[in-house]
């Protein structure tokens, strides 16, 4: 008999900017006079150092917690339809972020909304197998042009599942998939922007047909009672008719879940696991979630909270943290110029070459990418980054260090500045010297803050956030930052 | 036992090219201005010369790479020459190469020039300089202004100073060196500026604003140095003498270790503390007539008066403001107007600072002459609080 699986950790990352929707849409009102239907509420906003990958590695971070060691973890998936390498694994970058083991299975899931839902599908059916426990991550920051409708109902953010053996704190009960070529909108290879087919036909001729389908085939195989499920989860553009698909599959429209629209937006693969996280903080032991992603077909799967659902976790901010977490945003040209959809003057500093060595960055991996020090073995110093001879004035020794991790730790700012001269996105750049509160100390960017907030003795945390892209070859160069504890 | 440098080494002659924006000159022009001065002050041939020291720094600007750049602009007969490179210190760098060869007797005559050609960036601000493949993956996207803002902000943490007081007295380290660079006219910045003007004036990185922050300039800069006897035998009146040279350079313990507080130079201090035992000086605040030191940025200077033990640690705002290091002040500070109205073509600003040292000493600073100076200090600076190079040099009539 197959041995039950279930979901035993999430996390979640919204970014603290929350783009008020009637200021982008009363800036194009002039142009585009329909969106004022949809100047309600706000959605989410990624910072210009944030991307599909950042976002992905943040709420892994939140699953996680501030444990380092992460040795249970035996493979990584990573779903996105907007990674910022097509080829070098994102997954890769991912994992030596968060230094999981490298004696390890990644992989990136992409190319569809079904991608986060369907790798997740695919964690159950190794952890099934025996393959050890799976972290499934899915992020999307997806680009929409300026005075589109899109612009307006997508929504940056990333969610993450710990899949394994055992019920968990969500017993996985089953899934099915549709697999059907029916393209409701699409984005060619080299294309930065999706195109849409007429919202009508993808209506009544997908939603409307392909997720009852996959929904009544999942409770026919589960045998699972359809008025049993307390959260029904559909990420669908036509929110009114949710109510009414849920129905046609058996279920209460009364459990339909907060789709997000008015304070995140859609986040395309990643929407359907922010769902999923909001239902899981919310769901009482016993109850039956079912979670729907329509695109190319479909694919639905059936949970049962376990009575540990309520165990607190609590370093996890998970969505609604995050929900709370924000700041508003009415600066339409701030969302225009974080996204690169307007030509804006850049001044000559920004013209330095940004070309990353690969060596360099391979053979210094663990401090760039996972932020790792040395603390000598001998005198106890902890510095960054770590090198053969120690930093300590007074017992030099030599090849003492072991890796220190330091992406987990809190610092104190010792000394800062807010640059006006040098090239930023977001001026003026804040950058100091983050003292670590267990020793070690690291000069480097922060981030997310804004003039006149920062102060010497402030307490700060550490995020992953890009450092450079070098637009001249493609390459994202990613680096650690630090953000107020707020 | 090193015996120190004391009194081994004599000021020949010295030249400093126009600083400013040289749009009309090629690096290899500034350089032949400077030296040309240089050569009629030490009143030599070109075939005395034995060795010569080249400081230059960026090689996006300037001249390129090698010590061929300074052979070829000054037709020098076929002799040593080092290119040296130490940051903003390198000017100081050349002047040390040339001293010391002196002093081992390897060079009976020694010539060090410095040059920099910054204003062919296009921009204003010093030009982003290459890091290596390692630092730009992790350093922040700063400048030097955000590098050295900082020093502000541990300051102000350290020693409860408010942030208005802070302004107040860096501005009028800007404000002092306005003052003494208007009568200098070799200077770039020829105008005087008051307080109001400098505290409002637009903010470049918190919380430096345009005036707390050094101009960007060409120039150039020599020293001839000799020994003492041959100075004398050449008829040499009034001979200076190098009495101190310390460099000390970070080890990391700045940016890596938890001992350093962010509020001053760990390198300075040091430096100072070897160059007063070089030189025999127990009484700075007392001994020292005259300084030119680092002020790439106000925050520098007033951080420096105190690494350099004239002020009390903490003691720096209350100088300041009290005017002890204006020119008419106990200890007088960038008589010439510092790198504040020189700017800092990076490779000449060590030697312009000693140049300023020498005509004083000699008397020959015209409006700027102070009364019977006997011993100045440069300080030279280059790289960030937390990772830098620090020269301290000394130098004194011969006599003293």
């Amino acid at each position: 008999m197959a041995k039950e699986t279930g979901i035993s950790a999430f996390g979640a990352y919204i970014p603290r900017l929350r783009l008020k929707r009637q200021a982008a849409a009363m800036a194009n009102a002039w142009l585009a006079p329909a969106l004022i239907a949809k100047a309600k509420g706000f959605r989410s906003m990624a910072n210009w150092d944030e991307d599909s990958l950042t976002m992905a590695v943040e709420a892994c971070r939140d699953l996680l917690g501030p444990d380092d060691n992460r040795e249970h973890v035996d493979s990584l998936a990573f779903a996105s339809t907007t990674m910022p390498f097509a080829d070098r694994q994102n997954s890769a970058i991912v994992a030596a972020a968060l230094t999981l083991k490298e004696d390890m299975r990644s992989w990136d899931a992409s190319a569809s909304m079904r991608a986060g839902t369907s790798a997740l599908i695919q964690a159950f059916v190794s952890a099934r197998a025996g393959e050890g426990s799976a972290l499934v991550v899915a992020s999307d920051k997806r680009r929409a042009r300026a005075a589109s409708a899109q612009e307006l109902d997508y929504g940056d953010g990333a969610a993450a599942f710990l899949v394994g053996q055992g019920e968990g704190i969500a017993k996985f009960l089953g899934s099915h998939t549709l697999t059907v070529d029916f393209a409701d909108h699409f984005r060619g290879a080299s294309e930065e922007f999706d195109y849409h087919w007429e919202e009508r036909w993808i209506r009544d001729e997908g939603f409307a047909k392909l997720v009852p389908q996959t929904v009544g085939a999942l409770f026919k195989k589960t045998g699972a009672k359809p008025s049993d499920v307390k959260h029904f989860i559909l990420p669908c553009p036509f929110p009114r008719i949710v109510g009414g698909l849920a129905k046609s599959c058996g279920v209460s429209p009364d459990a339909v879940r907060d789709s997000l629209a008015e304070e995140v937006g859609a986040t395309g693969a990643a929407h359907p696991f922010l769902m999923l996280a909001h239902a899981l903080e919310e769901a009482k032991p016993g109850e039956k979630i079912l979670l729907a992603q329509f695109a190319s077909g479909c694919d639905a799967l059936l949970f049962e909270a376990t009575k540990d659902i309520k165990a607190k976790v609590s370093h996890r901010r998970g969505v609604s943290g995050h929900l709370s977490e924000r700041q508003e945003e009415e600066n339409y040209m701030k969302f225009l110029v974080f996204n690169g959809l307007i030509e804006w003057e850049k001044g000559m500093r920004a013209e330095q070459d940004r070309k990353t060595a690969l060596t360099t960055l391979y053979r210094n991996r663990e401090a760039i990418l996972g932020l790792v020090g040395g603390k000598c073995s001998k005198t106890g110093t902890i510095q960054f980054p770590r090198t053969r001879i120690s930093v300590n004035p007074n017992d030099p020794a030599v090849d003492t260090q072991e890796p220190y991790k330091f992406a987990e730790r809190r610092a104190k700012i010792l000394s800062w500045s807010g640059d006006y001269l040098s090239f930023g996105v977001n001026p003026p750049n804040h950058y100091g010297m983050m003292v670590f509160d267990e020793g070690g100390r690291i000069m480097m960017d922060m981030t997310d803050v804004s003039p006149g907030e920062v102060e010497t003795g402030m307490l700060v945390r550490m995020v992953f956030r890009v450092k450079d892209v070098d637009e001249k070859r493609g390459f994202t160069r990613y680096f650690w930052k630090a953000v107020p504890v707020r | 036992m090193a015996t120190g440098i004391k009194d081994k080494v004599a000021i020949l002659g010295m030249g400093c090219s126009k600083f400013g924006e040289r749009w009309d000159s090629n690096p290899e022009d500034l350089m032949v201005e400077a030296y040309l001065e240089a050569m009629k002050d030490a009143a030599i041939e070109p075939s005395q010369i034995d060795a010569a020291w080249f400081s230059h720094h960026i090689d996006e600007v300037g001249v390129g790479k090698g010590g061929t750049p300074l052979s070829n602009a000054l037709r020098l007969p076929n002799i040593a020459v080092t290119r040296v490179e130490n940051f903003c210190a390198s000017g100081s760098e050349s002047f040390r190469g040339a001293v010391y060869a002196v002093a081992a007797g390897a060079a009976d005559i020694a010539l060090a020039l410095g040059v920099e050609k910054l204003k062919d960036t296009g921009y204003g601000g010093l030009p982003t300089s290459n890091m290596g493949t390692y630092s730009p993956q992790v350093a922040p996207n700063g400048s030097a202004p955000g590098s050295f803002a900082q020093l502000a902000s541990a300051y102000r943490a350290k020693h409860k100073v408010s942030k208005d007081d802070l302004k107040r007295a860096i501005a009028h380290v800007s404000v002092k060196s306005h003052a003494n660079g208007a009568k200098n006219p070799k200077a770039h910045l020829r105008r005087e500026v008051s307080e109001e003007q400098v505290m409002n004036a637009p903010m470049i990185a918190e919380p430096l604003g345009l005036f707390d922050c050094c101009g960007v300039s060409d120039g150039a800069a020599a020293a001839i140095v000799t020994t003492p006897e041959i100075a004398k035998s050449m008829g040499k009146e009034n001979i200076i003498t190098v009495k101190a040279l310390q460099l000390s350079l970070s080890n990391g313990l700045e940016s890596q270790h938890n001992s350093w507080d962010g509020s001053y130079f760990h390198t300075a201090r040091i430096a100072a503390k070897k160059a007063y035992n070089e030189a025999g000086i127990t009484k700075p605040r007392e001994e020292i007539s005259m300084m030119e030191v680092h002020d790439c940025f106000s925050i520098t200077e007033m951080v420096t008066m105190e690494d350099l033990f004239i002020s009390p640690e903490g003691g720096a705002v209350k100088d300041v403001m009290d005017g002890f290091y204006d020119s008419d002040g106990k200890v007088p500070c960038q008589i010439d107007g510092g790198l504040k109205c020189f700017g800092h073509p990076i490779g000449a600003s060590g030697l312009r600072m000693l140049y300023e040292m020498y005509l004083q000493l000699q008397g020959r600073a015209g409006d700027r002459q102070l009364e019977n100076p006997k011993i100045g200090l440069t300080h030279n600076l280059g790289g960030a609080p937390s990772q830098n190079v620090c020269s301290v040099a000394i130098v004194g009539s011969s006599d003293v």
